[in-house]
């Protein structure tokens, strides 16, 4: 197996592996049949990194997993293609709306597994689809999937992602979107569970007009670790790409948020826009942020910023001045702070599940 | 009926509130004028419960309880409401939203049903058109890109809502117009009963000629230096505050 990325990489500064790599997983156990979410959308559901006909709804669009060969130079996706047993295939032809899926994985077991998902999303020419990506399980495990996914010219993926892991599992997905001309990648993560995760995204933009969003709202408590690192490649002129990170920290957890923006010579009137926030709700907690500009071309416009800060006092007694009890007061101040990561998510379900996660979080604090 | 006996408050080292005595009956609306400085935004922040103010010396009732020992938000459910000179703005939450929310808590700890979105934007829509505010400001997140004006209104929008027992505006009247001006003292007028007493904060007799005072105090250096009826006012807006301190 191609080992683990060291601290000693840059991109794996903030990041130590080394909790992961003292554990030794064994055999994927026999799966318990989870909890699933109500909802009428079709879904595509893994049990402990295998996909379960029984619970999946059928979709024409959907194919079978398929062996891959990975020489990429993320360290993860390489070891994911050579332990990849499982994964879903999604292949939405020219100009059809294929509406929302749920991509469900769960996973639960007594003794420590690992699973590598191999997802590849493919949509054609001015077609449409919204995934809503939710992670859950029970237990100590490793989650290592990757998911591939190209854009023809025109099409628009929303790609939502709850990541709600067992609070003692390892979680580390690898997302990598090519995106030509016209089309849309639109990505939001929540980031609650795992004892240490990262969500990392490869964003391509290959033709003119090519869009990103990369959003995220990590959530973290006692000694969790949130990492999301993105890298955006504006290969053609004329693309806007916009990413709002927001970070919401208790106990002793740490959050990162790594973002590079790579302009190409070619990519003149780049827009590339970049925020992270974070609200540190203990003094113990820790947010680290890497912005990174990488500009070959002249006519630019890349912006990036961040701040990092506790509630503000003044807007906490203005609520409660109203009636409004401290806790709830407290609570819909972090919603608030939110909100901007949230906005882009306008799918009804997902919205409702994104909100409820949130409140869960809350409440469980 | 509102009972300000000796209050004494600091603000770490600095003493501010150098005993203050006060008393608003029911049913009464007393004004407070003074200079800069003096103490009066202090006066009612120390009375709504905002941290920060240690209270030295005296007490505080309202309808027979020692209301400094509650939580700002269990004054709120009390009757107080502050119209603040400064409000806040909150990005991310929604004036209706916030607005119900408000009003469902105090409901709450009042034992009265809580009201459902749609019961509760009729009677928002109803207080928006007394004010005269565009409808739109329900929809907008609190306070935020409001002018100076009409972040008061809105904070007239929530007392009309909030139905307090006890206002204290704290000049609420600076930087309205005209006609906003009068609204506010209809909005505060409509309040106007037994039930209902107000301690209005402001620099100018022009807003006391649309809600008429009980009574008219004036602050300076921590100390009310002087009470007196409603005509003085007219005499503070003639000669200023020169000599009151001595009074
Ligand atoms: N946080 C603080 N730290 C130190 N001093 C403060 C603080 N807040 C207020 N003060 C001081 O307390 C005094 C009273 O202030 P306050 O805001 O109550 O005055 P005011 O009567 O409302 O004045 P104005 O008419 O200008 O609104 C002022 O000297 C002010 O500088
Ligand atoms: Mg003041």
């Amino acid at each position: 197996m191609t080992a683990l990325p060291s601290k000693k990489l840059e991109a794996w500064r903030y990041t130590d592996l080394a909790p992961l790599s003292e554990i030794s997983f064994g055999a994927v156990p026999v799966a318990v049949a989870p909890v699933l979410p109500e909802s009428d959308l079709p879904r595509l559901v893994f049990l402990n990194g295998v996909f379960s006909e029984v619970l999946s709804s059928r979709l024409d669009f959907a194919g079978a997993f398929d062996a891959v060969a990975d020489a990429s130079a993320q360290p993860l996706a390489r070891i994911n293609a050579e332990q990849a047993r499982d994964g879903v295939t999604l292949t939405i032809p020219d100009g059809i709306d294929a509406g929302t899926v749920l991509l469900i994985s769960h996973a639960s077991g007594d003794a420590p597994f690992a699973f590598h998902l191999r997802h590849r999303v493919a949509l054609g020419q001015g077609a449409s689809l919204t995934i809503v990506d939710i992670a859950k399980g029970d237990g100590v495990y490793w989650h290592n999937p990757v998911t591939d996914i190209t854009l023809a010219a025109g099409a628009k993926l929303n790609h939502y992602r709850l990541q709600d892991e067992s609070r003692e599992a390892f979680s580390l997905a690898t997302i990598r979107a090519h995106i030509e001309a016209g089309a849309a990648y639109e990505h939001f993560t929540a980031t609650i569970g795992a004892r240490l995760s990262r969500t990392e995204i490869h964003a391509s933009l290959a033709g003119e007009q090519a869009t990103a969003h990369l959003n995220a709202a990590q959530m973290l408590t006692g000694e969790q670790h949130g990492d999301f690192t993105t890298v955006i490649a504006h290969k053609a002129p004329n693309c806007p790409s916009r990413q709002t990170v927001k970070s919401v920290l208790s106990g002793l957890s740490r959050g990162v948020f790594q973002g590079r923006i790579e302009v190409d010579r070619i990519a003149q009137k780049t827009d590339g826009y970049q925020m992270s926030q974070a609200l540190l709700l203990s003094p113990h907690a820790e947010m680290d942020i890497k912005p990174e500009l990488r500009i070959y071309a002249d006519d630019v416009k890349c912006s990036h910023g961040a701040t990092i800060g506790a509630l503000d006092e003044d807007q906490v007694f203005y609520l409660r001045s109203r009636g409004i009890p401290e806790a709830e007061a407290r609570s819909i101040l972090v919603r608030a702070f939110l909100d901007d990561a949230l906005a882009p998510v306008q799918q009804e379900e997902a919205k409702a599940l994104f909100e409820a996660a949130i409140e869960n979080w809350w409440v469980s604090q | 009926m509102l009972e300000i006996k000796n209050l004494h408050a600091r603000i770490g080292e600095k003493e501010i509130l150098k005993g203050i005595n006060l008393t608003v009956p029911d049913g009464e609306i007393h004004a407070i004028m003074g200079p800069n400085g003096a103490g009066k935004s202090t006066l009612s922040y120390v009375l709504s419960g905002r941290d920060g103010y240690e209270v030295t010396e005296g007490e505080v009732i309202y309808d027979g309880q020692d209301i400094l020992a509650l939580a700002p938000e269990d004054r709120a459910a009390a009757g107080l409401f502050l119209a603040f000179q400064y409000p806040v703005e909150l990005p991310g939450v929604g004036n209706a939203n916030f607005m119900r929310t408000a009003v469902n808590a105090v409901r709450r700890k009042r034992g009265e049903a809580e009201l459902d979105a749609v019961a509760f934007l009729k009677l928002a829509r109803a207080a928006v058109k007394n004010l005269s505010m565009k409808e739109d400001f329900l929809k907008r997140n609190v306070n935020v890109g409001f002018s100076g004006g009409e972040k008061k209104r809105n904070e007239m929008l929530q007392m009309a809502l909030l139905q307090p027992g006890l206002a204290i505006l704290d000049e609420t009247d600076s930087g309205l117009d005209i006609d906003a001006l009068k609204i506010v003292a209809e909005g505060v007028n409509a309040l106007r009963s037994e039930k209902f007493s107000a301690l209005v904060i402001t620099h100018y007799q022009r807003l006391l000629d649309y809600i008429v005072p009980d009574m008219v105090h004036v602050l300076s250096g921590g100390r009310i230096v002087r009470s007196g009826p409603a005509s003085l006012a007219l005499e503070l807006e003639a000669h200023g505050y020169a000599g009151l301190e001595a009074a």
